[in-house]
């Protein structure tokens, strides 16, 4: 193995500043009390606040929601895709890159334009899930496309098929396990971006997690910090749970061929 | 009883023509190689018979029942592919078990038949290993293993050792006839390598540009190949364009004897094929004998048991000769020598 180099060491200790830096100061900013008091008092305020709950299960819902209508459209589109068209690929590129260019407010403003019905689902919160899921689309679409090109998915359907097997037991049975990394990854992504998300709740006036984030900080900014680091925690520990969830059978994939 | 037949199959792509009209029908049990260069349709030919690809007429026939509408799953023929293919999710065992588990056998009988097949192929002790943890030759193992849990009707093998370098190649090739004389399973196996073809084969089918050449056993191509193409795909030979005379070809200047030239009218544009392993050296001493031809000594490659020389003929066309390595030392480059062959052994074959 190479040797780091202080070069190297310098590199990555200024890296771990700029990455953990802000974070560190956000938590210490957090349990600040005023007058070099330090305490936990902003968290209790903050965790007594009525819609604290409410709008973390929205954004939690919104991003379960989110995910499970990735996997259940773009996965099946994409395994079809590679196996019957391989000549979309172009298109599906193109479209999986299309959300980048597309600034948020202007995706705002064609949606609500758009769809105006059905009246069960623009009321609620879940209308969102709509722009969701082109918000998280490239980094979902990224994931899974790399997932895919590790595995042979076309021959491993016909050696499937030339066992007997039809499209819905290759895909339970072969192509989803062979593909649970890159939909654990691709889940991640999507968790974060949609935790996250505010421009669109905020301008369709729903109360999600980074919408009450941002109406804290206005006027209770150690709040706001400490709003800020549960929500770190929050994303974390729902990374990890998909981590961990995606583990189990500890089947390593790289060495597939 | 005829267990596989294609008859009539044709296919093309865009306009091109890439099997025509083919007939190929195989015995119960047999193995036949369909051996040609690449793009001549042999694996389009293996896809069809398989249920990949739905040729544009003719229909594939499967003891005797028409298969041609039916989907690949529904064929229970067992393939193996050149990329192994193993799933990457599943353990050799599993992968095995695969084909009677989506087909419905008890589980208890699906592991027996993954144990007794992995037994076969030599890979009980890997049974809990995933592909990745296996040999390329290991992998390929579990993959005939696999093909032949679903008890198939056919065994279709698709360049099964092109992957493999040279040592396990010849081990696994060693071990595919063994088990396929073992099952009396029906086999069709795709190469474009002949030796592989000639050494494991009942019949080899030679193929080119969609079309079937010669079917016939190994000997049989070999000694005598249908046409110019499969005299000069398969195995050495040297190709001398000529006139027939009596008993002979004319090549230029020169009059090379062979019997086969009778078969044709006299003046009529042949090839002479004349393998390596039947041309005879001996020293040049002034006299030469009917049959035979002086030749300069070329380049010499030494092949261990064999040595090949190569020679130059009046005229300037060039021939090969295999002889025993220390018979061969004789023989130093840029020496005159006298060439020759029995009358029968090489085939002369119409231009054109």
């Amino acid at each position: 193995m190479k040797r780091l180099g202080v070069g190297g060491w310098v590199i990555l200790a200024l890296a771990t500043v700029y990455f953990i830096g802000p974070l560190v100061l956000t938590v210490i900013f957090s349990l600040w009390e005023g007058r070099g008091h330090y305490g936990i008092s902003a968290y209790i305020t903050l965790l007594q606040r009525p819609n604290i709950v409410k709008s973390l299960l929205v954004s939690v819902e919104l991003s379960l929601a989110t995910c499970a209508a990735l996997l259940v459209l773009l996965l099946p589109a994409m395994v079809f895709m590679n196996l019957y068209a391989p000549r979309l690929r172009p298109v599906f590129e193109f479209i999986a890159a299309l959300p980048f260019v597309v600034p948020a407010i202007a995706l705002v403003a064609g949606l609500s334009a758009l769809f105006t019905g059905p009246e069960w689902l623009i009321g609620t919160p879940f209308y969102l899930v709509i722009p969701y899921f082109f918000l998280a689309l490239p980094y979902a679409y990224r994931g899974i496309d790399v997932g895919i090109r590790a595995i042979d998915l076309a021959t491993l359907t016909e050696a499937g098929q030339s066992l007997g097997a039809g499209m819905g037991q290759i895909i339970r049975l072969v192509v989803l396990p062979s593909l649970r990394s890159a939909l654990v990854g691709s889940t991640l992504l999507t968790l974060a971006v949609v935790m996250g998300e505010f421009t669109f709740a905020n301008v369709l006036l729903f109360h999600t997690f980074a919408v009450l984030i941002n109406e804290v900080g206005q006027n209770a900014p150690t709040e706001a910090a400490a709003l800020s680091t549960l929500s770190f925690l929050i994303t974390w520990l729902a990374m990890a749970g998909v981590l961990l969830a995606g583990r189990r059978g500890g089947v390593q994939l790289s060495g597939a061929r | 009883m005829a267990i596989v037949e294609a008859r009539g199959v044709s296919k093309s792509y865009n306009g091109r023509t890439v099997l025509s009209q083919l007939d190929l029908s195989m015995g119960d049990g047999e193995l036949v190689c369909l051996l040609g260069p690449s793009g001549c349709g042999k694996t389009t030919l293996l896809r069809i018979i398989a249920g990949f690809i739905t040729p544009d007429s003719g229909t594939v026939l499967v003891g005797g029942k028409d298969v041609t509408a039916l989907p690949a799953s529904a064929r229970r023929m067992g393939m193996v592919f050149q990329s192994y293919s193993l799933f990457p999710n599943m353990t050799a065992r599993d992968n095995v078990r695969f084909g009677p588990r989506v087909n419905g056998v008890a589980v208890a009988e699906q592991f027996r038949r993954a144990d007794h097949l992995l037994e076969m192929v030599g890979l009980a002790s890997h049974s809990g290993k995933y592909p990745h943890q296996l040999s390329g030759g290991q992998q390929q193992r579990v993959a005939l293993a696999r093909a032949l849990a679903v008890q198939p009707q056919v065994l279709l093998l698709d360049e099964p050792l092109s992957a493999l370098d040279a040592k396990v190649r010849a081990q696994l090739r060693d071990e595919i006839r063994r088990i396929q004389r073992e099952t009396g399973v029906t086999t069709v196996l795709v190469t474009h390598d002949q030796e592989e073809a000639l050494s494991i084969s009942d019949r080899v089918a030679v193929m080119n540009e969609g079309r079937l050449l010669q079917v016939a056993t190994p000997a049989q191509i070999y000694r005598e190949p249908a046409d110019g193409f499969v005299a000069r795909f398969i195995g050495a030979a040297a190709v001398l364009p000529g006139i027939t005379e009596d008993g002979a070809v004319r090549v230029g200047e020169i009059t090379l004897h062979a019997d086969a030239a009778r078969q044709h009218a006299g003046g009529r544009a042949v090839d002479l094929f004349l393998r390596p392993e039947h041309v005879r050296l001996e020293i040049l001493n002034g006299h030469i004998p009917a049959g035979a031809v002086p030749a300069d000594v070329g380049d010499i490659t030494f092949f261990g048991s064999l040595t090949r020389v190569r020679l130059t003929l009046p005229g300037g066309h060039g021939i090969w000769a295999d002889l025993p390595s220390e018979h061969a030392e004789q023989f130093k480059p840029g020496s005159r020598v006298l060439a020759r062959w029995d009358a029968s052994a090489p085939r002369v074959i119409p231009r054109g």
